[in-house]
């Protein structure tokens, strides 16, 4: 090992960076490695699904578990197949889109009289909103199942549009106010001073600066909608089935076929991943609303 | 028959009456101050005016017109806000523009009066920028420049100074008083602080605890002030009030039939200090604070009463020293156990 110290000058300036860097590196590539660690442990489930799509029914159970295999399209074409995949992806982008916006619809409104005209009463309405999502969902199955029967909403788009936007409006009015409460209130009094109605006032100064949350707050709950599985399930048969019910009619008593379920749900996952991945930027926002104030 | 006028404007917050009974007359073309301690409901009395709340009880009338129950968008009303709320995601010339956009007008009328506003203030340069590339004192001129594109019938400002550094503020204040001289625009404007008031109003409006303390030109109010509340918030450093039994020499001093249980108030100017044994009666040195052009000097008497002295030279006064105190009879002001100012004349 060539010793810096018997470098002609400068040796005392060699010596010291050497060391420094090298101590600097190790540290970094520690965290890297811990973050890859992390990452790959997050990502396996996801990853091993996309692989397991694309392998044959025998390739998927075989032990060892197979990372290299001649890939196949066989289990894409079956579930094309066997069920009909643009019922369920057409019900699902529907009942989602339709949720969110109609929340919006609702929630802005809310949001906008909770910040702006705030009462004595306001942070206990919000409380109670909020105290609606602590409650497991199985706990209203029966009532709603009851309600959506007698109403004949039981296998429609138009009962699972409900059942999502009142599920996500409590989240939908929190993100909301929350982004509406950093807009100074002055703003808008500027603005009615200025001789705004109160629909200008909102069209043109506070639409166009809560945008950003109203983008997140959209986003979110569009995942939200789209993952959901226990009403969808519940409250759907054939003809209004969600992406969901297509994963879960791949579970069958026949035991479990590894790779078709694992196309199924690739095709079910697959739109609102490569959505999320255009949006992520927005998401994340919305996801960290209030983190940091 | 005024021009603004407000009748037993009433305001409550559920069980607080944070405004109770003003009556006001404000005329054409006049630059009206509300001045009082914080809490005192001026800037809920601009607000009231502004519509931004509503009155729980009186009217307000503007050029004849009962405007109590309008909304803010029609009273024709342009405020200028502590905080500028200036839009944060338009230009300025767009800020500036907003108010005759909604109306409608003819856009080359709207760049016209923009243009020419921006010219009054300085903002030619800056129009295309928006408020977050602006310095605070850019901010607030395009906050003021906003309002009078609009020509409105009254100019509101909100302590508008307030968020401005010393240096700023003094130069922004003089160019308000100039603004006024050129628009002749009837202004009320809000502030806490006594200078603005006495330097910018035609009429000073003093409040406390949500009632007139007294309506009058500045000077009015630093020479006759109607109580003691009003002569110790106007004028600065404030007026010396010593209780009337608490200086035994001060009947002599005055020469005056003192309120036995009232106090006597006199301007720092009027208390000058002499050699010891000179003037009315003793007193001793606890402070001297050199400004330069004058002196403040802090006296306290043998009574327990401190007394403020306020003169135009220099001194070689040094803490400790005795000095003489001399008053001013003539510039006395007395009040009664209630704190209303007596006339002078009901006490010889």
């Amino acid at each position: 090992m060539h010793d810096p110290t018997s470098l002609p000058l400068p040796a005392q300036a060699v010596r010291q960076p050497a060391s420094w860097l090298l101590r600097l590196n190790i540290a970094l590539v520690a965290r890297t490695a811990a973050a890859w660690a992390v990452t790959l442990l997050l990502f396996f489930p996801l990853g091993w699904l996309i692989l397991t799509a694309f392998k044959t029914e025998l390739q998927a159970i075989n032990v060892p578990p197979l990372f290299v295999f001649p890939p196949t399209l066989e289990n894409f074409a079956e579930v094309q197949q066997r069920s009909d995949y643009l019922l369920y992806a057409k019900n699902s982008i529907i009942t989602s889109v339709l949720s969110t916006l109609i929340g919006l619809a609702i929630a802005a409104p809310a949001a906008y009289s909770m910040t702006f005209f705030r009462t004595k009463r306001t942070r206990d309405i919000l409380m109670w909103m909020l105290s609606t999502k602590m409650m497991p969902a199985v706990g209203a199955l029966v009532p709603i199942y009851v309600l959506a029967q007698k109403s004949q909403l039981l296998d429609t788009q138009l009962g699972l549009i409900i059942v999502f936007t009142l599920s996500n409006l409590p989240i939908m009015v929190w993100m909301l106010y929350s982004h509406f409460k950093d807009i100074p209130h002055e703003i808008l009094e500027a603005a009615r001073m200025d001789g705004a109605t109160l629909w200008q006032e909102c069209r043109m100064v506070l639409m166009p600066l809560a945008m950003g949350g109203l983008a997140a707050t959209g986003l979110l709950c569009l995942v939200l909608a789209w993952n959901e599985a226990f009403w969808a399930l519940n409250l759907t048969s054939a003809r209004a089935g969600t992406l969901a019910a297509l994963i879960a009619s791949y579970s069958s008593p026949e035991g479990l076929f590894w790779s078709k379920l694992s196309a199924a749900s690739l095709m079910a996952i697959a739109p609102i991943v490569v959505f999320g991945w255009f949006t992520q930027k927005q998401l994340v926002q919305g996801l960290t609303f209030g983190a940091v104030k | 028959m005024s021009f603004l006028q407000l009748k037993g404007i009433e305001k409550a917050f559920g069980d607080v009456h944070v405004i109770q009974g003003i009556d006001l007359a404000i005329n054409k073309g006049e630059f009206v101050v509300f001045v009082g301690p914080s809490g005192c409901g001026k800037s809920t009395l601009l607000r009231l005016i502004a519509g931004l709340e509503t009155a729980t009880g009186g009217s307000i009338e503007l050029d004849g017109r009962d405007i109590t129950q309008l909304p803010s968008s029609k009273r024709d009303l342009a405020m200028v806000f502590q905080s500028y709320a200036l839009y944060p995601h338009m230009s300025v010339y767009e800020n500036m523009s907003f108010a005759l956009r909604l109306a409608k007008a003819d856009p080359a009328v709207i760049k016209d009066k923009v243009e020419r506003a921006a010219q009054i203030l300085n903002l030619g340069a800056y129009l295309q920028r928006t408020p977050r590339e602006l310095s605070g004192g850019q901010r607030q001129r395009v906050a003021i420049g906003r309002a009078i594109v609009r020509s409105p019938k009254v100019f509101l400002f909100d302590e508008p100074l307030s968020n401005l550094d010393a240096a700023l503020r003094g130069q922004t204040r003089v160019e308000i008083a100039k603004l006024h001289r050129e628009l002749g625009a009837t202004t009320i404007y809000v502030t806490h602080d006594q200078v603005e008031a006495m330097t910018l109003a035609d009429r000073v409006v003093v409040l406390r605890e949500g009632r007139i303390e007294q309506v009058g030109t500045p000077l009015e109010l630093y020479d006759r002030p109607a109580s003691r509340f009003v002569a110790q918030f106007i004028g600065t450093p404030q007026m010396n009030v010593v209780a009337a039994t608490g200086l035994p020499q001060l009947q002599s001093a005055l020469g005056v039939r003192l309120p036995g249980d009232g106090a006597v108030g006199l301007r720092p100017e009027n208390v000058a200090l002499r050699a010891p044994g000179h003037g009315h009666f003793d007193g001793r040195v606890e402070l001297v604070e050199a400004l330069g052009a004058e002196t403040l000097i802090y006296v306290s008497t043998e009574g327990g009463a401190q007394l403020t002295s306020r003169q135009n030279t220099r001194t070689a006064l040094r803490p400790g020293d005795s000095v003489g105190v001399e008053l001013d009879a003539s510039a006395a002001h007395l009040f009664d156990a209630q704190g209303h100012a007596i006339p002078a004349a009901a006490m010889h």
